[in-house]
C-alpha cells in the first residue's frame, strides 16, 4: 500500500474545461451577466455570481427512451396498502411519486457560478481603452526574476541538472576515470581466466590492471561537488503600466443626491475597468463649486458645499496635482467629469481653452457625463430640451477630434449602457 | 451481534482516539483494515495506492468523471460548474472517496474526512470495490485495470495534439459527435475472435467431411425453383456480411467504415468508444458492486470494534453514516428517488448471508444451492465473481427480503387510465416482482435497442439504423433528431433511423437527417 499526498498537487486541474464550457456558452453567458449587472449595486458589482443560462446551447443530447408513452413496468419499494390488481391514479405527468426516473434532466435553465474575474471579464469583454497605454519602469520595486546563467552555490531546488552533469561528464573524461563497462569485462576475463586455468602471468597482470582501475574509479569521484552548478535569477525591474483617474465633479447646490449617485456609480465602473487593464490605479477626487480642491473620497460624495459654479477651477486643479505627482511621461490620466451641466456665463471660454490647450493633450480620456433630474424619463443620451452651457462647450470640441466624449443620464439603469457606448470597441471615429 | 463478545478479550490498542489522523493513522488504520479484509474474508485486492486529496480536487475528480487524468472538453466544464455550484451552496455534499478500477487501485480519500471516516473509506473503497473490480467477471471481461491509466495519457496527449494540429473548435466538434453517441459505442458482448490459421484449417477439413459423409447423388437431381428477387436478396446477405452489420456500436462501425472521415476523427471516435466500454461494467453492476462495499465495511468495522481497535464513539459514528447510506425512502416519501443501491446491496449481500447460516424454509426451497452452506464468505465471494445485477437479483433475491422491503410492481400502460398494481410481495406475486426488479437492472433494457442495419454503398450512401421499440416506448424525438444530426455529420452522408415494432420490420416512425457540416 501507499498512501500520497496530494494535496499539494497544482489547483484547478478542471480550469481548462471550464473555460472552454464558459466560451462555448459565451454569448448566454455574457447576455445572463449584462442581465443581473444591472440591478447590481456600485459596491458588488465587481463580485462573481450565480449566473442561469438556457440549457439549449450547452445541452448534450443522447439517444434515449422517452420519457412517457408505451407500457412501463416500476418497482417500488415500501408497499403497505396495496395488494394485487389494485388501480392508482395515474399522478399527474411528469415524475410523481411512481416510477424511477432515470430520465429527470429536462431543467432549462442551467446555473452556475461564475468567478469574480470571470464575471467581469465577460462584463468588459468588448470594451477598449481609447488609448494606448504608457508603460513605464516605476520607481517602486516592482520586479521579476529572470534566468541569468549559473553559480556554483544555491538552494537544491536550484540545481540544474543538464549543467551539473555536463561538467562531471568532461571531468570524467579528462582525468580518464574508468567507465563501469571496463571494469566489468575485465573482471569478466579474469574470471574466465581463473576457470579456466588457475594461475598465470597473464592473470596477475590482469588483477594489477583491475586493481588500478578499481582505485582510480574511487579516487575521481562520478559526481564532484565541484560539478555542482546552480541556476542563478536576477531581479530585473519590471516596466508597470499605471493610470491615474480624475473625478471632476460638481457639487454646488443644484447636484441632488441622485446625480451624485448616478456620477458615483460612473466614476466606479471606469475604476474596476482601468483597474482590469492597468497594474496600478490611482484616484484623484476633485469636486468644485466656485472653487475646486482636492478630497478624499467620502468628503467628495457625502459632503455638501454651497456656492457658484465655475468648472474652470476644477480643471486649473487637475493641472495643478498633475504637474504635481504625475509626470506625463510615466502615467496614463483619465478624467471623468460629472455635472448638472451649470456653468457660469463668464467662465466657458476660459474653461475651453483650459481643456482644450492644457487638459486634453495630457489625457489620454475625458469623459463628461451630465447628470439629469429624473423625472424626464428621456432615450439614451437624446439631448433634451435645450442643452446646457456647458454641454455646447463641450460640444466644440468633441468636434475636434479630441480624446474627449460626452453623454447624458438620467437614470441609474442608463449607466451602464452609457458606460458600454462610451467605451465600445469600434472601428470608425467616434460618434456623437 | 457480538458487542457482548468484545468485552471479554483482552483490550487491544486503539487505532486512534480522535477524529485527527496523520499518516501514521492512515498506516495503522490500512493494516488493521487488511488483516479483517484478507486474513478473515480472504477477500482477493488489487495493490492499493491511498491518495489523500483536498475537497476543491474531489470536485475536479468529479468532473472527469473520476479520473485522474482525462481529455480537455467543455461538457466536462459544465460537468464541475454544476457540481461546485451544488456544493458551494450546501445542496449536496461530496463523496468521501472516489476509486478507480486499475492496477494499482487508485482510492481518493478527502482531508476532511476523520479518522473513522477514513477507516469506513479504506474498508469501503479499498477492500470492497477493489476486490468486486479484481473478481467481477464483467469488469474482466471488458475492462483492462493495468492499461487504463496509460490509455488515458495517451487519450490526453493526442487530443491535445490533434487541438494543436487542427484547431480548438474541430477537435471539439468530433468529441461533441462521438459523446452523443457514446452510451451507443459499447460491445455488449464478446466479439467473436477472428480464427487463426490453424483453427481455420481444422474447421475446413470437418466442413468437408461432413459433406462428404451426407454426400448424396440423387440431390443434383431434384428440381429447384427460381425465385425472383433471391439474387438481390444475396447481394444484400453478401453487403451486409463484408460490413459486419447489423452493428450495434455505432461508433465502431463509423469508426472503422465512415467514408469520408480523417484518421485523427477516426482515432478521436475510438477513444471516447474505448472509454465507453471501460465504463460499461460500472452500470451493469452499479448495485452489486455498491453492496459488495457496503458490506464489507460494515463486515471490517464491526470486527474492529470486536477485536477493541476502534472505540464506542468512533463506532457510533460509524453506524450513523452507515445507515444514512444504506436507508431505503419508501415510495410515497418525499427523498424517494429510485431504488437506492446501497441499500439493496447491502440488503442482499446481508441476506445471503442469513440464508447461508440461519435458513428457514421458505429459503431452502427458493435458494437450495446455498441454504445453509455455513460458509457465507465463499457464497459471497462467488456471487461476486459471477453475476452482474440483472442475474444477481433474478438468482437470489429472497421472499423474505421481498417482504421486508415491501417491493410492488407497478404497470403503467399508455392504453390505460389508472396504474395497475400487478404483483407484490406475496406468495403469488414472488417470481413477477422478482423478474421485474431484475429487469429494472437490465441495461440493454433501459437503454435503447439501435442498430445500424444497411447502407446503400452503391447509391446514395444512406446509413440505415434501426430502433427495436420495446414495450411501445419510443425515442425521445428531438434528442434523437440532434444525435442523428451528429451522425450523418460523422458518416458524411443521409441517415434514417427506424423505429421498428413486432416482428416484421415495419417501422412506426422515421427519422431522416441530412449532414449539415460532415466532417473529413
Amino acid at each position: 500500500m501507499h498512501v500520497i499526498d496530494r494535496r499539494l498537487n497544482p489547483k484547478g486541474k478542471s480550469l481548462a474545461n471550464r473555460q472552454r464550457f464558459v466560451r462555448r456558452a459565451r454569448a448566454q453567458v455574457r447576455r445572463a451577466v449584462r442581465d443581473i449587472s444591472k440591478d447590481r449595486s456600485i459596491k458588488d458589482f465587481d463580485k462573481g455570481g450565480e449566473v442561469t443560462i438556457p440549457a439549449g446551447g450547452v445541452h448534450e443530447p443522447t439517444l434515449r427512451r422517452s420519457a412517457s408513452g408505451g407500457v412501463r413496468d416500476y418497482l417500488l419499494p415500501g408497499n403497505k396498502d396495496y395488494i394485487e390488481g389494485d388501480t392508482i391514479a395515474r399522478p399527474p405527468s411528469g415524475d410523481g411519486a411512481s416510477g424511477p426516473s432515470d430520465s429527470g434532466d429536462g431543467e432549462d435553465g442551467f446555473r452556475f457560478a461564475l468567478s469574480d474575474d470571470e464575471f467581469l471579464d465577460l462584463f468588459l469583454e468588448d470594451l477598449e481603452l481609447p488609448d494606448m497605454a504608457k508603460r513605464e519602469v516605476t520607481g517602486e520595486a516592482v520586479t521579476e526574476m529572470r534566468r541569468a546563467g549559473y553559480r556554483t552555490t544555491g538552494s537544491p531546488a536550484s540545481i540544474s541538472i543538464p549543467r551539473t552533469m555536463r561538467l562531471s561528464m568532461s571531468r570524467r573524461i579528462a582525468l580518464k576515470r574508468p567507465r563501469p563497462e571496463e571494469i566489468a569485462a575485465l573482471k569478466e576475463e579474469i574470471a574466465a581466466l581463473e576457470a579456466d586455468s588457475g594461475e598465470g602471468e597473464r592473470l596477475e597482470s590482469l588483477r594489477a590492471q583491475l586493481d588500478r582501475l578499481q582505485r582510480r574509479a574511487k579516487v575521481i569521484p562520478y559526481l564532484d561537488p565541484l560539478d555542482v552548478r546552480y541556476r542563478r535569477f536576477e531581479a530585473v525591474p519590471k516596466p508597470v503600466a499605471q493610470a491615474v483617474m480624475f473625478c471632476l465633479m460638481d457639487v454646488s447646490g443644484s447636484m441632488d443626491e441622485h446625480m451624485k449617485d448616478l456620477a458615483k456609480r460612473f466614476y466606479a465602473l471606469l475604476y474596476l475597468f482601468l483597474k482590469r487593464r492597468y497594474e496600478r490605479v490611482e484616484v484623484v477626487f476633485i469636486r468644485h463649486t466656485h472653487q475646486a480642491e482636492e478630497v478624499d473620497e467620502q468628503t467628495f460624495f457625502y459632503s455638501r458645499e454651497t456656492g457658484g459654479t465655475v468648472v474652470s477651477t476644477a480643471l486649473e486643479e487637475m493641472a495643478r496635482v498633475v504637474t504635481a505627482r504625475f509626470p506625463l511621461n510615466s502615467w496614463n490620466i483619465y478624467a471623468a467629469q460629472a455635472s448638472d451641466g451649470d456653468n457660469s456665463p463668464s467662465d466657458n471660454t476660459k474653461t475651453a481653452a483650459l481643456l482644450n490647450d492644457v487638459i486634453l493633450p495630457m489625457c489620454q480620456y475625458y469623459a463628461y457625463l451630465e447628470v439629469g433630474a429624473d423625472e424626464d424619463d428621456l432615450p439614451i443620451g437624446a439631448p433634451s430640451g435645450r442643452p446646457s452651457s456647458l454641454w455646447r462647450t463641450y460640444e466644440a470640441m468633441v468636434a475636434s477630434k479630441s480624446p474627449i466624449a460626452m453623454r447624458k443620464v438620467r437614470h441609474r439603469r442608463e449607466i451602464f449602457p452609457v458606460f458600454r457606448d462610451l467605451f465600445q470597441r469600434r472601428q470608425s471615429a467616434e460618434a456623437s | 451481534m457480538s458487542q457482548r463478545t468484545a468485552k471479554k478479550k483482552p483490550k487491544a490498542e486503539l487505532l486512534f482516539n480522535s477524529p485527527d489522523w496523520d499518516f501514521g493513522t492512515i498506516d495503522r488504520i490500512y493494516q488493521a483494515v487488511e488483516a479483517i479484509g484478507i486474513g478473515e474474508m480472504g477477500l482477493d485486492i488489487y495493490k492499493n495506492q491511498i491518495e489523500v486529496i483536498t475537497s476543491e480536487q474531489m470536485l475536479d475528480a468529479y468532473s472527469s468523471v473520476g479520473m485522474p487524468l482525462f481529455y480537455k472538453h467543455w461538457s466536462f466544464g459544465k460537468q464541475f460548474a454544476t457540481s461546485e455550484a451544488l456544493y458551494r451552496k450546501g445542496w449536496q455534499g461530496l463523496a468521501y472517496e472516489i476509486v478507480i478500477n486499475s492496477d494499482p487501485c487508485i482510492v481518493y480519500i478527502m482531508e476532511e474526512n476523520t479518522a473513522m471516516m477514513q477507516t469506513l473509506v479504506i474498508a469501503h473503497a479499498g477492500f470492497g470495490h477493489n476486490h468486486f473490480f479484481k473478481n467481477n467477471y464483467v469488469f474482466r471481461q471488458w475492462t483492462d485495470a493495468e492499461g487504463i491509466l496509460d490509455y488515458l495519457d495517451f487519450a490526453k496527449s493526442f487530443i491535445a495534439k490533434c487541438e494543436e494540429r487542427y484547431g480548438e473548435a474541430e477537435v471539439e466538434r468530433v468529441i461533441d459527435a462521438a459523446h452523443a453517441l457514446q452510451s451507443h459505442g459499447v460491445h455488449r458482448f464478446p466479439r467473436k475472435r477472428a480464427p487463426d490459421l490453424r483453427t481455420e484449417q481444422k474447421r475446413e477439413q470437418e466442413r468437408r467431411a461432413h459433406g462428404e459423409a451426407l454426400f448424396n447423388d440423387l440431390w443434383r437431381t431434384v428440381p429447384t425453383k427460381k425465385r425472383r428477387g433471391a439474387k438481390d436478396k444475396l447481394e444484400q446477405e453478401r453487403r451486409r456480411a463484408l460490413l459486419g452489420l447489423p452493428e450495434e456500436n455505432v461508433l465502431y462501425f463509423l469508426e472503422k467504415t465512415a467514408p469520408r472521415l480523417q484518421p485523427w476523427q477516426r482515432e478521436v471516435l475510438r477513444i471516447v468508444r474505448l472509454i465507453a466500454q471501460y465504463f460499461y461494467p460500472q452500470r451493469q453492476t452499479k448495485m452489486m458492486n455498491e453492496g459488495c462495499a457496503t458490506y464489507t465495511h460494515h463486515r471490517i468495522m464491526q470486527r474492529l470494534y470486536e477485536q477493541g481497535r476502534i472505540d464506542d464513539r468512533a463506532f457510533l459514528e460509524f453506524l450513523h453514516s452507515h445507515t444514512n447510506v444504506v436507508m431505503q425512502p419508501a415510495f410515497n416519501d418525499r427523498r424517494f428517488s429510485g431504488i437506492n443501491p446501497y441499500a439493496l446491496g447491502f440488503a442482499m449481500m446481508q441476506d445471503i448471508e442469513r440464508v447461508c447460516l440461519e435458513p428457514t424454509d421458505e429459503d431452502r426451497l427458493w435458494l437450495p444451492a446455498i441454504a445453509g452452506s455455513r460458509d457465507p464468505y465463499e457464497v459471497l465471494k462467488d456471487v461476486w465473481a459471477n453475476y452482474r445485477d440483472e442475474s444477481f437479483v433474478s438468482q437470489f433475491l429472497t421472499p423474505h427480503l421481498m417482504r421486508k422491503m415491501g417491493f410492488f410492481h407497478v404497470v403503467d400502460d399508455e392504453d390505460e387510465d389508472e396504474l395497475r398494481v400487478a404483483a407484490i410481495h406475496d406468495e403469488r406475486g414472488y417470481r413477477n416482482v422478482r423478474r421485474a426488479l431484475s429487469r429494472h437492472y437490465d441495461v440493454a433494457r433501459r437503454e435503447p435497442d439501435i442498430q445500424i442495419v444497411d447502407v446503400d454503398l452503391v447509391g446514395d450512401r444512406q446509413l440505415i439504423l434501426h430502433h427495436r421499440v420495446l414495450d411501445g416506448v419510443m425515442l425521445e424525438a428531438e434528442e434523437a433528431g440532434k444525435v442523428l444530426q451528429h451522425l450523418a455529420d460523422l458518416w458524411g452522408y443521409d441517415v434514417v433511423l427506424r423505429e421498428v415494432e413486432g416482428e416484421g420490420d415495419e417501422p412506426v416512425e422515421e427519422h431522416v437527417v441530412s449532414p449539415q457540416h460532415p466532417f473529413g
